[in-house]
């Protein structure tokens, strides 16, 4: 909920506060709530929800706070009302587990339903939740080619150029002065980007992890870091290492 | 006279011949021996057969161990041996040790005198390490003393054959009590022991200690606690002994201004060591001692056996150097706290103590280490790192001259620990809330327990005690028909015993060795060798592959991660880095800052201190001012482009760190412009781009306002919103209480998820649920613990005023130490995005130079 609390006065248009960069051509703005803006296609994805996660542990005996959901969707509002986009595209493991979009309380269905009116609304499957979601607007897809552009949850080896996907939670860390600092990141190298984690409850893989390897050049890499009302943009050959 | 003994005084006990206390086997064992049995051991076993708790306080090698097993090796030989084909008895005794291996080495010092006297008596261990046959074994056909570890018990008190394994339970033997009660570990220990006595009413607690600042605390501790009665154990305290000869090491060297390593010391304790059969060098943190081990090595030129011993490093490594050690085959160990305890070290004649000790108990504890034999005096050689240690070392002399103590009191109960036992005892059997909250009260530390709390926890325990009820399917604990709280399946049983204990480690990788490929091929480093240890994971995540780091005594060259393993090698570089852990570092006593504070303020105690040291503050006597023992001085001075506070407050880092978030915070609002701050044990410097001296001298703002106790009020609330210490508080709370698993079944989670969850859930809990009770727990916890909000309360109420200004044109003496620290802290939280604004900034600049390049 801080990211909400401090996010408020980010104007998207200040360069300083959201990132504007290419994806394969295609103009993206990096938004420090987590969100990713393609103004002339009128888009705005998201990705990594992780919807009712806490309800998800509490079903296997662990009581996490049941506000999780809720803290997501409140963000997500913020981010929704920025932009006012014409399609939503959210990159999958949009609920925790196969059941959380089954079990979701009617409240929280309800916020959903009323930011999608009006526009259009599309639910990458994920790892997470591969059978789609029920009882939500929008429909499901497990890849979305467009515009030059592949949406999918998990990043490919060898996908194609224009790939945005989410799946591993980029952070990124960095070195000053013998102080460090870990943030959740867009990664980019204007050929692919990976989305950081919108969930609340949501922890971040290094940018360094055997997981990313071999996603991006690195000379061109860039990580667009998440700080409390601005994205703080920094080359990959700039961070620890 | 001994020297442990001159605040608490003895009960002098010289009872003439009780011989009938003791039967034949014992006093033709003691004559064989050519002993007579103590005082003590005699006064001990008549009190507790008359049906008293008891206490002993006794120094090292006072044959405490024997006095407190004597009544029930007396008792357990009047008995006999149970015939074959009786029926089921239980224990008879049990013995709880602080570490798993003393409870192993007293089971070999017990079984000694027990086999010379050929007594009827089966004695066996149960810790962490007892193969699964044995505890079964034991289940069904229990020893007569069973050794064991709080831990252990909590699991054996929540399994459901408890009452029948308990129910003939005469003692509980509590050994090294004094380590134990002040910490979680002995609230949850003091939680077994209310349901031990349940189990077995007439059962009688022994409890064995060092010398405390309050034993009536202990001594509350061991007895049952009821409204309106004062209940505690009787209390036998031996003296006896002779006193320590402690020094400060005198050196030619150059004392540094700053610092922990005593890098400068070096070749005097190398000198010391040499001229010792055995050393133990004791200092305050595992990176500490890796630096020591190193720097003793470097000059080791006569190879001496000099080995090293801390909680980090791979157990089969520690057991080498204790058994070592114990063969007399070393002649130094660098050691931290791990070896503070009562385990029998063989013939060490000299304890080295690197660094300040931080508070006068501690001291005295570590002292007692060398040398087990009571009447030779404990020789020990303080090193003091800097030379505001130079003064807290001569404190800490004094304070063991005149037997001075400041261990921490007892405490109120934590309530993550509750949540634990509560989840334990619904394990064990359907509880009635009354009754288990009758027995919980009689614990001292949980005796003022408010009922409304104690069914909050019992909410947690169930599901998580949200205002929102959306768990109530999920409950781990229900209510039957009956009113009995049970749990809601096996699992939960299963999930209790893989997390049971109030030890969290923060998230460490294992260390191992692996042949360095020459090619510099990473993505294959070779099969895994030799484990030498853990380290924590933040400091493995900031490492690159080829950066080297000082662990176990060796320079290791960091080679990557692979799954839970931080993979090194050999490296030669030199100047690597040194892993830092966590909560590492003690805070300075409260006593101990008293008595620096009145020797600063008192020139006649100048002269024992040594040249470098007195000269320094004679000049600053000259050039600002020493403050007086209850005076709070404050220096302003200009710096390079910065101005600077320096408060001179003694309380300790935590404290002032404290004071320093919240001094900021108020600078900041009285339009000072404060930059930063960083804090030592002795003082707090503070710097910003407004003049500040000329701010302070205008009344803009005053000084008692900036200093008054409202500080405590709504500006801690706004800083603790947004505190990193207080999520890490959080997670332990949070481990402790059974929110968060350590361990799952099946899934053995990375500490690293486990971090970064509580991070978040700690943000989510705070912004939707401000009152609930596991937050509740991390403030308690925080304001005695990590943050010492406490502790800084009573100063500034100590402080009001008498707090003196000293505008000054330059940097003083007393400020140089403080000011040299500046850089070197860690920050966090705002002070974050600062930096993260400078590296992105940075980019900038780099984006730039590419642009007119390209141009």
């Amino acid at each position: 909920m801080q990211r909400l609390a401090f996010s408020l006065a980010v104007r998207p248009d200040n360069p300083a506060h959201a990132a504007p960069i290419t994806v394969n051509g295609v103009a993206a703005v990096c938004d420090p709530l987590g969100g990713l803006y393609l103004p002339d296609l009128d888009i705005l994805v998201v990705s990594d929800l992780h919807l009712e996660k806490g309800s998800a542990f509490a079903r296997r005996g662990m009581m996490l706070p049941p506000y999780d959901t809720l803290a997501t969707l409140k963000i997500l509002e913020a981010v929704i009302s920025r932009y006012d986009p014409k399609t939503v595209i959210s990159l999958g493991d949009n609920f925790h587990d196969r059941i959380g979009s089954a079990l979701m309380p009617d409240h929280f269905r309800q916020m959903i339903a009323t930011m999608a009116r009006g526009r259009e609304w599309i639910w990458i499957n994920g790892n997470h939740d591969p059978d789609g979601t029920v009882a939500l607007p929008g429909s499901s897809a497990d890849e979305l080619h467009y515009a030059g552009l592949t949406f999918r949850h998990e990043p490919g080896l060898n996908a194609p150029l224009g790939e945005i996907a989410g799946h591993l939670h980029p952070s990124a860390t960095v070195r000053r002065r013998e102080k460090y600092m870990r943030r959740a990141c867009f990664a980019s190298d204007g050929r692919r980007l990976v989305m950081p984690a919108f969930g609340v409850t949501t922890g971040g893989l290094d940018l360094r992890h055997q997981a990313m390897r071999g996603l991006f050049d690195h000379q061109t890499l860039v990580a667009h870091m998440l700080g409390r009302d601005r994205i703080y943009s920094v080359r990959f050959v700039n961070l620890l290492g | 006279m001994h020297y442990i003994d001159r605040v608490n005084r003895i009960e002098a006990l010289t009872r003439e011949n009780p011989p009938s206390l003791l039967p034949p086997p014992f006093l033709r064992w003691f004559a064989e021996k050519g002993w007579q049995p103590r005082a003590h051991q005699l006064d001990l076993l008549s009190r507790v057969s008359g049906g008293e708790n008891m206490l002993l306080i006794a120094p090292t090698g006072a044959g405490k161990t024997l006095a407190g097993f004597l009544p029930s090796l007396v008792s357990l030989t009047k008995r006999g041996k149970i015939p074959p084909g009786s029926a089921f008895t239980g224990i008879h005794t049990l013995y709880i040790s602080p570490l798993k291996a003393l409870a192993v080495d007293i089971e070999r010092n017990l079984m000694k005198p027990v086999g010379e006297m050929g007594l009827p008596i089966r004695i066996e261990n149960r810790t962490g390490d007892t193969p699964a046959a044995k505890r079964q074994r034991q289940k069904l056909n229990p020893p007569d003393i069973l050794l064991t570890t709080p831990e252990q018990l909590a699991l054996l008190l929540a399994n459901g054959e408890a009452e029948r394994f308990f129910k003939n339970l005469k003692y509980v033997v509590l050994d090294e009590l004094h380590s134990l009660v002040a910490s979680k570990r002995g609230h949850l220990l003091s939680l077994g022991l209310a349901r031990l006595r349940r189990l077995a009413p007439a059962m009688q607690a022994v409890g064995l200690s060092a010398t405390v600042a309050d034993p009536m605390d202990l001594q509350r501790w061991l007895a049952p606690q009821r409204e309106r009665e004062d209940n505690h154990a009787g209390l036998i305290t031996v003296s006896g002994g002779a006193r320590p000869e402690i020094s400060i090491l005198a050196t030619e060297e150059r004392v540094p201004w700053a610092g922990h390593s005593a890098a400068y010391a070096i070749g005097d304790i190398y000198r010391a060591i040499g001229q010792q059969k055995t050393t133990l060098l004791f200092v305050n943190t595992r990176s500490q001692a890796e630096r020591v081990f190193q720097d003793l090595w470097t000059v080791n030129e006569d190879n001496l056996p000099i080995a090293l011993h801390h909680g980090s490093l791979d157990v089969g490594q520690r057991r080498k150097v204790e058994a070592a050690m114990s063969e007399n085959r070393l002649r130094a160990v660098v050691a931290t706290s791990t070896l503070d305890l009562g385990i029998d070290w063989g013939d060490v004649d000299m304890v080295v103590h690197v660094g300040a000790p931080k508070g006068a108990s501690r001291l005295a504890q570590r002292i007692g280490r060398a040398n087990h034999r009571m009447d030779e005096p404990s020789r020990a050689i303080l090193v003091p790192a800097n030379r505001f240690e130079v003064m807290e070392c001569q404190a800490a002399l004094d304070a063991n001259y005149i037997g001075a103590q400041d261990t921490p009191p007892v405490g109120r109960g934590a309530l993550d620990v509750l949540a634990q036992h509560v989840l334990g005892m619904a394990c064990a059997a359907p509880f009635d809330p009354l009754v288990l909250y009758e027995e919980i009260t009689s614990a001292a530390p949980y005796a003022d327990l408010s009922w409304e709390t104690f069914e909050r926890v019992i909410d947690f325990v169930a599901t998580g005690g949200y205002a929102l009820r959306t768990y109530e399917r999920y409950a781990k604990i229900r209510k039957t028909a009956e009113g009995l709280w049970r749990v809601s399946n096996p699992q939960i049983a299963q999930q209790y015993r893989l997390n049971v204990g109030t030890i969290v480690e923060s998230p460490m990788l294992n260390v191992r060795m692996v042949k360095h490929n020459a090619r510099g091929n990473r993505s294959s480093p070779g099969r895994g060798g030799m484990s030498l240890g853990k380290v924590e994971e933040n400091f493995v995540e900031m490492l690159s592959p080829g950066d080297t780091f000082l662990f176990s005594g060796k320079v290791l060259r960091f080679e990557g991660i692979r799954e839970s393993e931080c993979l090194v090698s050999q490296g030669y570089k030199l100047d690597p880095k040194v892993p830092a852990y966590n909560g590492g570092k003690f805070p300075l006593s409260t006593y101990l800052a008293q008595q620096v504070r009145k020797m600063l303020a008192d020139p006649t105690r100048h002269a024992t201190l040594p040249d470098q040291v007195r000269d320094w503050l004679a000049l600053q006597k000259d050039l600002s001012m020493l403050p007086k023992e209850d005076e709070l001085l404050i220096e302003t001075f200009p710096r390079g482009s910065r101005h600077y506070m320096v408060i001179y407050a003694f309380e300790g880092r935590l404290a002032h760190q404290t004071l320093g978030m919240l001094l900021t915070r108020r600078l900041d609002r009285a339009g000072l412009k404060p930059l930063g701050f960083v804090a030592t044990d002795y003082s707090l410097a503070v710097w910003g781009l407004e003049d500040l001296g000329a701010a302070f001298a205008t009344g803009r703002p005053l000084l008692a306002d900036l200093f008054d106790e409202d500080m405590l009020g709504d500006d801690l609330e706004a800083w603790l919103n947004e505190s990193f210490l207080l999520k890490r508080t959080f997670r332990t709370c949070a481990v402790i209480a059974g929110l968060i698993d350590q361990r799952h079944p099946g899934k053995e989670k990375s500490g690293r998820q486990v971090t970064v969850s509580a991070d978040l859930i700690y943000d989510v809990l705070r912004s939707h649920e401000p009152d609930h009770i596991l937050l509740e727990a991390t403030r308690n916890d925080a304001s005695s613990g990590l943050l010492e909000i406490e502790r800084l309360g009573d100063m500034l109420a100590r402080i009001k005023g008498h707090i003196t200004h000293r505008p000054l044109e330059q940097i003083s003496p007393l400020a140089v130490p403080v000011m040299l620290e500046i850089g070197r802290e860690s920050v966090n939280g705002d002070a974050q995005d600062f930096l993260l604004a400078e590296a992105a900034d940075d980019l900038f600049d780099e984006a730039m130079a590419t642009a007119a390049r390209a141009g």
